[in-house]
């Protein structure tokens, strides 16, 4: 069995946007940047639990849409003088499809 | 003993192999079949020809003499139609058989040809060989060509037709050109040249049929049913590898021919080499790897050790004029950050794509002077942590210069506006000052520049930094984020003076400092942008706040909240019935009258929207925009259908105003309040717009507000009909979309321009104040309409999860 997970086509998620995966253990948002790199993120600001998935994307951040903190898409870790951090899980395009690594499902499950 | 090499295919690839073959005098006796009626030539050079720049006599690598030096057999215009591994002979189309001791596969590749419905019309080509360019070249100023595809090979299809004076026009199916190559902002600029060049290009277009007459092929139909007349049509969307014959005679092929990293295939007798091959997973389509390939070829014929190994590739376009580069990958990797330099009087945009301290990726126009030593850092993956803070600069400013914040502003010619009150240029403004203004007031006095609304008081004083460098101490004004050191309203006027528009125009001619912005300054350049070319410029959902992406509100859970419209807070039982079924539905657990004359249900699920619209949508109700930066409600009381002091009908104008301005995308949001007498029910004297009626007619009053500043109504006129009222607030709502800066409402912009300036354009000129309406009208041909409608019935799938992994096992 392959390690990684077929979501869905690269075309389905905006450019500069995101769409939400729900697994057992809550919703990971997978982002989508101007220039086609793919991350996944849980769908909850360090904050105060905003969606992450409904915020503006801009460079490889995203501004969370309840209360505007900016979260770095790379690390999960809030920028500026805010502090806190969401989990990250591996993801990548190959051949037009976004791919989760199935690790994050176990990741989830321990976390 | 000689070895007999039998080569399918002259091309590039096989070219190199036997080059190094002779030099290595390994005694291999050659013949070279090429279905092409000709030998090797150099394909890339196809294009220098085209654009006249060069013959075909130039660009043959290999010609008689060497041939016969080398003792080749050369059987050119003729095709290699079957192969037999087991007796080891091949089959020209002539029938002669031919046995090898060894066999080379460089049968490079096929363009794709896009099965559109006229495809096979004549007059459809590919670009690919000598006999395609021809078919160009014999075209002249009286025809038009369309090129269906805007990448490498289609842009040089199209420069080098476009340089005999040939009509072109290239239709491209993304959002910019050459998409895989470059980035938006480099994808703007090269468009940029290609118009100048006289070029027409079509992005975003898709094709849907070619039409013929005759058997002939006569134009190109788009899917939005723009009919591009033609007399040549030339694809240039890909090319495949050409490996059918490979495939008959039995070898193992996947995308291409497969190959080990000795270039032999599944047949240890056969190699292959060029676009025909795979390797690892990749094929390949420049000419550096198959050079490379061809090297590792020769020497594995030879009996000497070699390996093939893939490296970075780099791209420039041979049109003249469009500096270019490319390298590295842009399409996915994690852990990367960006360093961008604009300059907009130069043309130049050059970004870096950077990972743990190593370039790996750059994209340059308009100077790629330096894209060789660029190119070095991303192959040989040099560590740049020391020179991080001017690398962007090149080799030559290691040491660095800053950017500089008037680059825009210096860069504006002469002629471009920048007072658009009193319509002052550049020029001007430069004369004055040369002429003895130095300072803001001496330039106001001289050329009213700045004078009117003031709006463009900071493009007037770069104007003067520039014009007088350290003489003229810029004060320091608030720009619109980190982004960029313009101001609003200094983008505001260059969205209007140089026409940008798009995003990209905007960021490369305002030297933006980022790539693609941010959440800050994106949905204000979005705004500028459909506000003054409605027509010409798309909204952008993905430059927008949730709520105006997804047409609700959301609430501290995630959540929205939905208010349909009430026009003029009047409803009727069964709006109520749907609204109660809705609310029932859904499981809304709040419902809520605003205080906008209208009912909120707060908590539905985002998956449930589209579902709630449409039913909403059934009972024929719209969206209330209650999450919009436009218009909001237009409150009324009763008037005169019941109320005993009511002199106008405030109720039926009321609902005709809001008719008129619904979905109207304004600086901030946009309330309106229609009160049938001055005791003002509706509370018409704290909205941004209201309307007091009185026995003479209307009384039309701007400027209030009831939220963090409490403000009273200036009054701007009074007028007799109904009629003379509606145009009225159209002209204000239009001035105020095309002047304001993004989130002042409108008591704030009237602060700045002042009410004497919007009466001087609304009430004292009949003729702005209706210009103003058509141009409104003309913004609402695109905008009024329901986004609940058209996201229920076009993008109802965004609105739900992307995958449900629930149940997928996590062992
Ligand atoms: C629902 C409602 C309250 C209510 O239950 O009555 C409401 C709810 C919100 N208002 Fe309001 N305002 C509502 C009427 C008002 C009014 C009264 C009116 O319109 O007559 C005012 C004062 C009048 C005015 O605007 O001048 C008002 C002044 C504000 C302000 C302050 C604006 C200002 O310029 O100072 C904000 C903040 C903002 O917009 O930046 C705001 C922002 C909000 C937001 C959008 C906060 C947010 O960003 O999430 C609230 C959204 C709630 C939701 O999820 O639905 N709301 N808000 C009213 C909806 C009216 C409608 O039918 O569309
Ligand atoms: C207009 C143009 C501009 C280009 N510009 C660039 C550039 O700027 N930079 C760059 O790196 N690359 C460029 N390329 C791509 C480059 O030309 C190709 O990558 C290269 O030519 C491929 O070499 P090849 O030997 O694999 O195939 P080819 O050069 O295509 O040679 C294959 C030959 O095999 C022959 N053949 C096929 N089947 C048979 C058969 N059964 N029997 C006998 N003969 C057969 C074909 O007729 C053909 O002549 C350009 C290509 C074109 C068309
Ligand atoms: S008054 Fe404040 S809390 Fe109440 S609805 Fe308006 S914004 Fe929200
Ligand atoms: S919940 Fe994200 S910023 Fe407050």
């Amino acid at each position: 069995m392959s390690n990684w997970i077929d979501i869905a086509a690269l075309g389905d998620i905006p450019q500069r946007g995101a769409r939400m995966v729900k697994t057992a253990l809550g919703c990971v948002a997978v982002f989508r940047t101007g220039d086609d790199q793919v991350f996944a993120l849980d769908n909850a600001c360090p904050h105060k639990a905003g969606p992450l998935a409904e915020g503006i994307v801009h460079g490889t951040s995203v501004t969370c849409p309840l209360h505007n903190w900016v979260i770095s898409l790379e690390t999960g870790q809030a920028q500026g003088n805010d502090e806190g951090q969401v989990a990250t899980y591996a993801a990548r395009v190959e051949e037009g499809r976004v791919l989760l690594d199935r690790a994050f499902l176990r990741a989830r499950v321990a976390a | 003993m000689t070895t007999r090499l039998v080569v399918i295919g002259a091309g590039m690839a096989t070219g190199r192999v036997l080059e190094h073959l002779f030099e290595s005098e390994a005694g291999y006796d050659v013949t070279l079949f090429n279905a092409e009626p000709r030998g090797n030539y150099n394909r890339i050079m196809l294009s220098p020809v085209l654009a006249g720049d060069k013959s075909y006599a130039d660009i043959v690598t290999h010609d008689a003499d060497w041939y016969e030096v080398n003792g080749v057999t050369c059987r050119f215009g003729e095709r290699i139609a079957q192969i037999d591994r087991v007796a080891k002979t091949v089959t020209a189309a002539n029938g002669d058989v031919v046995p090898y001791d060894k066999l080379l596969f460089g049968t490079g590749s096929n363009p794709f040809m896009i099965p559109l419905p006229g495809h096979d019309l004549e007059g459809v080509i590919a670009y690919r060989d000598l006999e395609d360019t021809e078919r160009m070249m014999a075209l002249g100023a009286s025809n038009k060509v369309v090129v269906i595809g805007g990448g490498l090979l289609g842009l040089e299809a199209a420069a080098g037709m476009a340089a005999r004076g040939v009509d072109v026009t290239v239709v491209h199916i993304m959002a910019h050109l050459m998409e895989r190559q470059l980035d938006e902002a480099a994808g703007y600029l090269l468009r940029k040249a290609l118009v100048d060049k006289g070029i027409t290009v079509k992005c975003s277009a898709n094709s849907k049929e070619i039409l013929g007459e005759n058997g002939h092929v006569r134009a190109l139909l788009l899917d939005d049913g723009t009919e591009l007349p033609c007399d040549l049509l030339v694809m240039a969307v890909g090319i495949r590898p050409n490996t059918a014959l490979a495939q008959e005679a039995g070898l193992a092929v996947g995308k291409g021919i497969h190959v080990d990293d000795q270039m032999v295939t599944s047949d240890a007798d056969i190699l292959a080499v060029g676009e025909c091959v795979e390797h690892d997973g990749a094929i390949f389509g420049l000419v550096a790897p198959l050079y490379d390939q061809a090297k590792v070829a020769a020497q594995t014929l030879t009996g000497a050790e070699a390996a093939f190994v893939q490296k970075e590739l780099s791209t420039k376009l041979k049109v003249t004029g469009c500096d270019l580069f490319s390298a590295g990958d842009f399409m996915d990797g994690p852990g990367r950050e960006d360093i961008v330099f604009r300059d907009p009087g130069r043309g130049v945009y050059r970004r870096l794509v950077i990972a743990d301290n190593v370039v790996v990726g750059a994209v340059m126009y308009g100077d790629t002077a330096d894209s060789n030593w660029f190119f070095g850092l991303i192959r040989d993956k040099t560590d740049i942590a020391g020179m991080r803070d001017t690398l962007i600069f090149g080799p030559a400013y290691q040491g660095g210069t800053p950017l500089d914040p008037l680059a825009g502003v210096a860069a504006l010619p002469r002629d471009a506006e920048i007072c658009g009150c009193n319509g002052i240029c550049k020029g001007q403004i430069e004369d004055a000052i040369a002429a003895g203004a130095t300072d803001l007031g001496a330039v106001r006095a001289t050329t009213k520049a700045s004078g009117s609304c003031g709006t463009c008081t900071g493009l007037v004083e770069q104007v003067l930094a520039v014009t007088l460098g350290d003489d003229f101490v810029l004060p320091a004004a608030q720009s619109i984020c980190a982004c960029t050191d313009m101001t609003h309203e200094d983008v505001r006027r260059m969205i209007k003076s140089q026409r940008l528009t798009s995003m990209p125009a905007v960021w490369q001619e305002c030297g933006w400092k980022t790539s693609c912005g941010c959440h800050v300054c994106r949905p204000a350049l979005n705004f500028y942008l459909l506000a003054d070319w409605p027509l010409e410029y798309r909204d952008d959902p993905q430059s927008r706040f949730i709520n105006e992406r997804k047409h609700a509100n959301i609430q501290k859970d995630g959540t929205f909240s939905v208010v349909p419209r009430m026009w003029g807070g009047i409803t009727t039982p069964n709006e109520l019935r749907a609204i109660a079924d809705a609310a029932d539905k859904y499981m809304v657990p709040t419902v809520k009258v605003t205080g906008g004359q209208r009912i909120d249900l707060l908590g539905v699920r985002s998956e449930d929207l589209p579902d709630i619209w449409a039913d909403l949508n059934a009972a024929g109700m719209v969206s209330g925009h209650a999450y919009s930066k436009g218009l909001r409600t237009v409150k009324t009381c009763v008037g005169t259908d019941h109320c005993r002091f009511g002199t106008q009908d405030s109720t039926g104008l009321g609902i005709k105003l809001e008719k008129q301005l619904w979905g109207a995308w304004t600086p901030h949001k946009l309330k309106l309040g229609v009160s049938g007498c001055p005791r003002n029910c509706a509370e018409a004297t704290c909205k941004d717009i209201g309307v007091i009626c009185v026995d003479s007619g209307y009384q039309v009053s701007i400027g209030g507000a009831a939220g963090m500043d409490v403000k009273e109504t200036e009054l701007l006129v009074q007028v007799t009909t109904e009629r003379e009222a509606v145009d009225v607030i159209k002209a204000v709502t239009q001035l105020y979309r095309e002047n304001a800066k993004y989130l002042d409402r409108i008591y704030k912009w009237m602060g700045k321009v002042g009410l004497d300036w919007i009466s001087e354009r609304i009430v004292d000129d009949l003729d702005s104040r209706m210009a103003l309406v058509d141009r409104f009208e003309v913004s609402q041909s695109i905008y009024r309409k329901d986004p609940w409608a058209e996201h229920a019935s076009t993008r109802a799938e965004t609105y739900r999860p992307l995958a449900n992994l629930s149940l997928e096992a996590a062992e």
